[in-house]
């Protein structure tokens, strides 16, 4: 039985990964973009995913890990001639990785609502922090820089074609993915939905249970980190916008559309989202998010589980 | 560094000043939280077609009075009726879906406000004109009368909860919301009351602080992060200490404000949030839970 089930996850895992291989070289312009934007936003939201469904935290502050990520990644494009990415890479999770381990130390000792709440305005202390110290960050213009070439070593360098540049952030979101699944299937990840179905009893056992909510918090960030390092490498700025709140609330919705607790879910939804904008958005300009709204409260109230909650027992086998 | 005397009492009437709005808009936030588990992300929203409805009829009716009342009336109005379509399903389930809900509500609303009236920002004229003198400033009444008009809702508020029927049906479905029920206190239309009450003070406070900064479609989302921050400060459900922390935060960002922008002032109020959490979790303002 079980091994049956691995062969139809991992048939099903490389038809995706081929079809999202073969997307940039067949649709058009705007499409490939569109496409290697959904990823972004998807690892975004994956990552965010891993409190949401699997910890049961709800974080609004996910803004400020992708934003400081973007940050990181500006920092090490701006200052290294020429741009290297894995300096890029480095930089935004070290960046990524202190603000997580500072939000998840004060924001662990809260739950539910309050865990919510304080995230949310921790990330709102960051916009704040970002947009008002000019002189480093540039303020409300954000940071231009150049896009670094996908190097190894000195004798090998390929510089970001649009096409190149999805194939490797797919190679990056799809790593992500498996160890990410990877993790949630790990003891340690047993931990965390122990704690999402009852937070008392796993204490009782004996583990130590804010420790276990830190380290989410911050692999949570990491994850977020690496999708705003991504971002940042595909747009070439860095802008507080991406640090907004706003940003945060999308990611959660990502997650309550696709469905919490399944790390494609929110890939999904993400491209449901995105999908459903961009299709809004042409008859209704900016003020798409009136009906996308509606669709959202519609779905946290008639389908809790989300598009793919009837198959979050079979992802997570 | 010699700040003069003077300042710094002005500093701490214009902290008293919004301190007082402030209060009257986490009041709201924290009686709904504290009946009905529902933490409001619409709140913020409600506050800003409050002030918009305040806008509308002051330019039909031109008595600001008469636009303060209607403001409220109706965002109650609207309260409830939001509360009935979006929250009444999700009664037993996850406190945290009502976030969700909430969440998209603020949505809906702030981008219909965007969408109804423009990002330009209104004004509202102040009802009481005249002026005092304070050191080298005219400082006008109005704030003054601000300020003691929203100690005067929540005192009524206060009383209210403490000796009217429906304020004891409140606190009664507080304390026990089955057992409140099988006394025969209308529960689900008590939930429905406090949503329709928290609303209608929100559009009170966003009317009242409409000739202050103008109205425009994203005041909300300020006013519920600072909201937000009174709240936890002064510990979830807890009217006074709502009253108690907002007038602290304010003060404290108004004094900051002598040194740096008004913009930066705001991380002061952060500062505070994460030396409550440090140190008292459950809010600066209650007594220690046992």
């Amino acid at each position: 039985m079980r091994s049956r089930h691995g062969v139809v996850f991992w048939t099903g895992f490389a038809v995706v990964f081929a079809l999202m291989i073969v997307a940039p070289l067949v649709l058009p312009e705007f499409w490939r973009r569109f496409v290697t934007e959904i990823l972004i936003w998807g690892l975004l939201a994956m990552s965010s995913d891993i409190l949401i469904g699997y910890t049961g935290m709800i974080s609004f502050g996910h803004s400020a890990f992708f934003g400081l990520g973007m940050y990181g990644a500006a920092a090490a494009l701006l200052t290294t001639q020429p741009p290297s990415l894995w300096l890029a890479l480095f930089y935004g999770l070290i960046a990524a990785a202190a603000v997580a381990a500072f939000v998840a130390y004060f924001s662990t000792r809260l739950r539910d609502i309050y865990f919510a709440i304080t995230t949310l305005i921790f990330s709102q202390i960051f916009y704040v922090v970002i947009f008002t110290w000019t002189a480093v960050t540039g303020g409300e213009n954000g940071l231009n820089f150049d896009q670094p070439a996908l190097g190894f070593g000195r004798s090998f360098s390929l510089s970001f074609t649009p096409t190149i540049l999805h194939w490797f952030v797919l190679a990056v979101v799809a790593g992500s993915y498996l160890l990410l699944r990877r993790i949630t299937r790990s003891p340690f990840g047993m931990v965390l939905q122990s704690i999402r179905e009852n937070e008392a009893r796993t204490r009782a056992i004996g583990y130590a249970v804010e420790r276990y909510k830190i380290v989410a918090v911050m692999l949570s960030g990491l994850f977020a980190g690496l999708a705003g390092i991504l971002y940042a490498i595909q747009n070439q700025f860095a802008a507080p916008d991406f640090v907004f709140f706003l940003v945060s609330g999308e990611t959660v919705i990502y997650n309550v559309i696709g469905g919490i607790g399944t790390l494609v879910g929110p890939i999904v939804g993400a491209a449901f989202f995105l999908l459903l904008r961009e299709g809004l958005s042409r008859f209704l300009t900016e003020y798409y998010l009136i009906p996308l709204g509606f669709i959202f409260i519609a779905m946290v109230i008639f389908v809790p589980q989300g598009l793919l909650g009837f198959m979050r027992r079979w992802l997570n086998q | 560094m010699g700040i003069p005397l003077d300042q710094i009492l002005i500093q701490t009437i214009n902290g008293i000043v919004t301190g007082m709005i402030l209060a009257l808009v986490a009041s709201g936030l924290t009686l709904i939280f504290g009946i009905m588990d529902v933490v409001n992300f619409a709140h913020g929203e409600l506050f800003m077609l409050g002030a918009y409805v305040g806008v509308l009829t002051l330019a039909v009716t031109g008595d600001f009075w008469i636009a303060l009342i209607s403001a409220s009336l109706l965002i109650a109005l609207l309260g409830a009726a939001i509360y009935l379509v979006t929250l009444r399903p999700l009664i037993g389930r996850d406190p945290l879906t009502t976030i969700l809900a909430t969440f998209g509500i603020s949505l809906v609303l702030q981008n219909y406000a965007l969408w109804q009236f423009g990002p330009v920002s209104r004004k509202i004229a102040e009802p009481i004109a005249g002026h005092f003198n304070l050191f080298y400033l005219d400082y006008p009444w109005y704030r003054v009368a601000v300020a003691l008009l929203s100690a005067a809702i929540i005192g009524g508020f206060w009383l209210f909860l403490k000796f009217g029927t429906w304020g004891i049906w409140i606190r009664a479905t507080t304390q026990d919301r089955v057992m409140a029920q099988a006394m025969g206190v209308p529960v689900p239309w008590v939930l429905a009351g406090v949503f329709a009450i928290g609303s209608g003070m929100a559009a009170a406070s966003g009317v009242l602080f409409g000739p202050f900064g103008g109205v425009d479609p994203t005041m909300g989302l300020n006013w519920i992060l600072r909201a937000f921050i009174v709240v936890v400060v002064g510990g979830m459900g807890s009217l006074g200490g709502s009253l108690a922390a907002a007038i602290f935060i304010s003060l404290l960002e108004a004094y900051a404000s002598l040194w740096v922008s008004p913009s930066q002032a705001v991380i002061v109020s952060f500062v505070v949030l994460i030396v409550t959490l440090l140190f008292r979790p459950t809010g600066l303002f209650v007594a220690t839970p046992k």
